[in-house]
């Protein structure tokens, strides 16, 4: 799995971009959105997943269920 | 980066003489000039009083931090910095609506390259715009690139404007050598407790070292930061403001002791700001029916607080893309879309001009309040009453009542005239929804005055006024309002005193937790 972003939710505050370890966060049409192919959920990073931990609106970064679970390297 | 080339199109050079500038700015603010020649006398004590020279020299034209200075300068803010690192229970990230004034608001971010853009192009249209400022929507700090980044681009192309910002102070103490570099003179720094029992309830988290830390916690890291914060800045010689929201039953008495913390580190100005909350703001204070302060518990605080260090009275809790002088909004006129058309001529020189025509008229101003003062000297009295004034700028009585989207707020004793605060009354955005009689909402606004004083007032709400025993005076139209002030105040003594009329204290006031509409 990994981590999107809920346009109608997003303020494009801009804050989640900067923390998100994998640079896979980007702005597109004022809004932000995640690449799913490089989210790893923090895993390896982070004891929790930055841009739902910075994001000022609840329930805005969340859980995108189409994208099988991330596992780390080895 | 299309930031060059948008710089480099910025034509320097001497448009027009200082006199027609003059006249131009003049006739925005509908009073005409009165020509002479200008010379410079910024030695003087205009509007000193008990501050030192080199703190004087720094606050003289700075709108935010000197409550004299606010009358004849503009400052303006760009939102360059979205991020925020804190949640706030009176801040909702998600509303923005074009005709709201409060702080968190804008219509539109700016790109580091375009905010530069923008205050060449304001300073050129508004020579009393002395000021930039970063104040979010965010956390400028929280955005410490594209801040530092519009500071180094001003600085560069025009380095006569000073630049300040204002932080939650999270992030403060890894910034204070970087605002010491580019020069940034004033910081304001939002303390709303020095005590995270209290703070638990203001902060719902914070985010810090990679974590979402919350309850007693989060406050505990905040104050920490926000002190230290303070006392770097202090240390390190740049001017200190810092803000409080009065938040009634849960910081409102404890700010007595924020006060005494702050100034103990070295803080040179506090506002204490009422709490703006509403239920459309989708704030959690505003939907979980927090109200805030009343003209009268704002006052009584401030006053409390008077006797540690200077109080700001004069905040009008701007949006963070606010342009113009405190109280008026021109960012409608500076949108990007607008911007980038304009032809910007940044003049230094003509800025000057008129910068020295406004000292000019500053020391006027103190001079009549002095000679008027003087007439009140050996009169000893208990008497003390609020005023409401109709004013556009310059220290004058000069707007029509129903022009009026504030009311200047004076209070009067034989020790003077004291400028105590400001009520706007603008018309309330309602997300649509029905409006007030207007002046319904001036009287409730106006409520603890004994008189309001105008340019000019038709005879209808005269009448209304009257009956809500708020006298209407029309009299002094285009004074200095200080002057006239003292003036109406000696002679309503004379009047009590001879039996003419009974002094009657008024009650308290509102308010407005609404937005204003800023067109």
């Amino acid at each position: 799995m990994a981590f999107k972003i809920i346009s109608a939710s997003c303020t494009a505050c801009s804050a989640c971009e900067p923390e998100c370890p994998n640079n896979a966060i980007r702005e597109k049409d004022g809004t932000f959105i995640i690449k799913p192919e490089k989210c790893t959920e923090c895993i390896g990073y982070f004891d929790d997943p930055q841009c739902v931990a910075v994001c000022p609106v609840e329930n805005t970064c969340v859980i995108d269920n189409s994208y099988p679970r991330y596992q780390a390297a080895g | 980066m299309a930031s060059h080339s948008e710089l480099n199109s910025i034509a320097v050079e001497v448009a027009k003489p200082p006199e027609a500038i003059m006249q131009e700015i003049a006739e925005h603010k509908g009073c005409g000039t009165s020509g002479g020649s200008g010379k410079a006398s910024c030695g003087s004590a205009a509007g000193q009083g008990d501050l030192s020279p080199e703190i004087w020299e720094k606050v003289k034209n700075h709108p935010c931090y000197s409550e004299e200075a606010h009358h004849h300068y503009a400052r303006m803010h760009v939102a360059v910095a979205p991020a925020c690192n804190i949640q706030c229970n009176y801040c909702n990230r998600k509303y923005d609506c074009a005709n709201e004034s409060r702080p968190g608001v804008v219509s539109e971010k700016l790109t580091p390259e375009q905010a530069a853009k923008k205050v060449l192009a304001v300073a050129s249209t508004i020579p009393q715009m002395t000021v930039l400022g970063i104040a979010g929507p965010g956390d400028p700090l929280a955005n410490p690139e594209k801040t530092f980044k519009t500071f180094e681009l001003i600085s560069q192309t025009a380095p006569d404007i000073k630049l300040c910002l204002s932080t939650n102070g999270l992030a403060l103490p890894d910034h204070v050598e970087t605002i010491k570099k580019f020069n940034v003179d004033h910081v304001t720094i939002t303390i709303n407790m020095v005590d995270p029992e209290i703070g638990q309830h203001i902060y719902p988290w914070i985010f810090w070292e990679h974590k979402r830390i919350t309850g007693i916690e989060a406050a505990r890291i905040i104050t920490e930061r926000q002190l230290l914060g303070l006392e770097m800045l202090t240390a390190a010689g740049v001017l200190c403001k810092v803000n409080s929201v009065m938040i009634p039953g849960v910081n409102d008495k404890h700010l007595v002791e924020v006060n005494r913390a702050v100034k103990s580190r070295g803080a040179f100005l506090h506002n204490i700001m009422p709490l703006i909350s509403a239920p459309e703001h989708g704030t959690v204070f505003g939907l979980n029916g927090q109200r805030g302060p009343t003209a009268q518990e704002l006052k009584a605080l401030q006053d409390s607080c008077e006797g540690e260090m200077n109080m700001m009275r004069h905040c009008r809790q701007c949006r963070a893309d606010a342009v113009g002088l405190l109280g008026e909004d021109r960012s409608a006129e500076f949108t990007t879309e607008k911007i980038m058309e304009m032809d910007v001529k940044y003049d230094s020189a003509s800025r000057q001009a008129y910068q020295i025509k406004v000292e000019q008229e500053r020391q006027e101003k103190v001079a009549a309040k002095q000679e008027e003062l003087a007439e009140l000297a050996g009169e000893h009295s208990d008497i003390k009453v609020l005023v409401a004034v109709a004013t556009k700028g310059s220290g004058r009585i000069n707007e029509h009542f129903g022009h009026a989207k504030e009311f200047q707020i004076y209070e009067l004793s034989t020790a003077g005239a004291k400028f105590v605060g400001h009520r706007r009354v603008d018309l309330y955005c309602q997300g649509g929804f029905g409006e007030e009689d207007s002046l319904d909402t001036i009287i409730r606004a106006i409520n603890d005055c004994t008189a309001v004083f105008v340019a000019k007032i038709g005879g209808c709400p005269k009448d209304t006024l009257k009956a809500a025993g708020i006298e209407p005076v029309d009299s002094y139209a285009h004074e200095f309002i200080e002057q006239s002030a003292i003036q109406y105040f000696k002679a309503y003594l004379d009047k009590v005193k001879s039996g003419e009329i009974v002094h009657v204290e008024r009650g308290d006031a509102d308010i407005r937790q609404g937005a204003f509409v800023a067109a």
